[in-house]
């Protein structure tokens, strides 16, 4: 079958003028295309309002869908319910005699904790979330892991802010709109997060994969201590997230390290809540505690409070020389002396 | 002349002929609209934990043109491409920059090759789609890694399998288009 061909001329010289103009048109299309490629390559922040404003706009629909999925999970989760109502009943009185005796021993933990935060007058300073929002889409077609939330800066959301499940971490806003922000998730290839294991204070730096995983990235090399089952939480380094939030669990060891399976998987995550960024909190309130020595306070020193657009573009923390120092040399004190007050 | 005593012959399939013709907005119209909804697919409620959706909104645009080669202008491009940017999470640009270098690529082939069937179709959309994958996952800014690499296979093959789905869907779209629905008085 031969199909009319698109842009055909022929001897008329007007039609073959026009179709000149066409694929001028065209390839200057492509160059423009590959100028604007170059230009959000290299500042990816330079077209954020146009893209805010545009995922601002059809972000009622996806929050919508986003309620659709979460309903649609449910009624899948309590058809198979059924078929395992027996077997799991069992397991989960075995599991709630094993945690009553682990949430006594959490209480004696607590309250320990408690007394020593007293000594050294650390007042509890339980984090208030942001808010609460769901993600109502992500790039699934894209080699990059972005999610949409639907919670922007009229909700208080600003660039750099945690986004956390129940189950763990999630992300972290990278850019925020009006009323919805854009979330980079863990395993976005440029999201690095400082992370500990669970127990013990081995510190390595949690890489997103483009499957889905994350790459333990251990910071001391040497001997791997890491075993499979091994959970990590959050450090605190660096000075976004606040420590001790649950990350990843490891699968598979590796040399430098493991890889490790996601916590919080963000299609499952009902809601999320966005938690304000941790550091400017520690600061503030060693700031305002006098007994504590604070280095040279002057300068105010926020690098993270207010993330310039390039940091939070490619989370890149400090070079692996120095991990526990956070970006800026005078808030190091905070956030060791935050370490420490986490390996509690 | 029409027989005036045989129905069958006032209908064809856009419906009755009398009295009616497509109405142009939904004739031009639906294309555009088909492609931007694809475009918007990052909004809808799938949350992947890796790429494995296919790029709609390209195999959509793959489409009209291949069904339709005068239907879409050839800077179509610059809208499209755009609005394709606005969500997909890719680099602003690179929307813009591979919908014009496929719709050139199809235009100089079609020259080349006038003659068409289902086959040469799929083969024109599966070297096209494996060549945007593998172009958007190098520009995207991920870090290029094995593992990057090895999870576009997937993806490229589900997209190539998903083209005759996406080619018929927008044939009977295109049927669509092209209903009898507005009355000439």
């Amino acid at each position: 079958m031969v199909v009319p061909a698109a842009h055909k001329s022929g001897a008329n010289k007007r039609a073959q003028l026009g179709l000149f103009a066409g694929y001028l048109v065209a390839g200057s299309g492509a160059l423009l295309g590959a100028c604007l490629l170059v230009i959000s390559l290299f500042s990816p922040q330079t077209f954020q309002g146009l893209r805010s404003m545009a995922v601002d706009l059809v972000s009622p629909a996806g929050d919508a869908g986003a309620l659709g999925r979460v309903e649609g999970r449910n009624v899948f989760e309590a058809i198979g319910g059924y078929y395992r109502a027996g077997s799991r009943n069992a397991r989960l009185e075995r599991e709630v005699a094993v945690a009553r005796v682990r949430l006594a021993e959490a209480e004696a933990l607590r309250r320990e904790n408690e007394r020593l935060r007293a000594v050294l007058r650390i007042s509890q300073g339980a984090t208030r979330p942001v808010t609460v929002a769901r993600l109502i889409g992500s790039t699934s077609a894209s080699a990059r892991r972005f999610a949409y939330l639907s919670a922007g800066q009229r909700h208080g959301v600003r660039a750099g802010m945690p986004v956390t499940s129940p189950l763990g971490l999630v992300g972290g806003v990278l850019e925020a709109g009006a009323f919805s922000s854009r979330v980079l998730l863990l395993t976005d290839s440029e999201s690095m997060v400082p992370v500990r294991r669970a127990g013990d204070d081995v510190t390595a730096f949690a890489e997103g994969r483009a499957d889905g995983l994350l790459r333990i990235r251990l910071i001391n090399l040497g001997i791997n201590p890491l075993k499979r089952g091994d959970v990590f939480v959050t450090s605190g380094a660096g000075g976004l997230f606040r420590p001790g939030v649950a990350v990843a669990v490891a699968v598979q060891i590796t040399e430098d390290g493991a890889v490790a399976q996601l916590l919080s998987n963000p299609a499952a995550s009902d809601v999320v809540t966005v938690e304000p960024i941790w550091q400017r909190a520690a600061v503030e309130q060693l700031a305002a505690d006098p007994a504590l020595p604070l280095p040279d306070a002057s300068p105010a020193p926020s690098p993270i409070g207010s993330p310039t657009p390039q940091a939070s573009a490619s989370r890149r923390p400090a070079p692996p020389a120095s991990p526990t120092a956070s970006p800026a040399p005078s808030s190091a004190p905070t956030t060791a002396e935050a370490d420490s007050e986490a390996a509690q | 002349m029409r027989d005036h005593l045989n129905p069958s012959g006032q209908q064809d399939a856009f419906g009755t002929r009398i009295n009616r013709e497509p109405d142009p907005l939904l004739a031009m119209g639906l294309p555009w609209l088909t492609i931007i909804l694809a475009a918007l697919a990052p909004l809808s409620p799938i949350i992947a934990p890796a790429p494995v959706l296919p790029p709609l909104a390209f195999l959509a645009l793959i489409a009209w043109r291949l069904l339709r080669p005068n239907l879409l202008p050839l800077w179509a491009w610059l809208p499209l491409g755009l609005i394709d940017d606005l969500f997909s999470g890719q680099p602003f640009g690179s929307g813009i920059m591979l919908f014009s270098l496929a719709l050139i690529a199809l235009d100089l082939f079609e020259g080349r090759f006038p003659w068409r069937n289902f086959w040469q179709n799929w083969a024109v959309a599966a070297v096209l789609i494996v060549a945007y994958l593998a172009i958007a996952g190098l520009v995207s800014g991920a870090q290029l890694t094995l593992v990057q690499m090895g999870v576009i296979v997937p993806q490229a093959l589900l997209s190539v399998v998903l083209f005759p789905i996406m080619a018929a869907l927008i044939g009977l779209l295109d049927r669509l288009r092209l209903l009898h629905v507005r009355r000439i008085d």
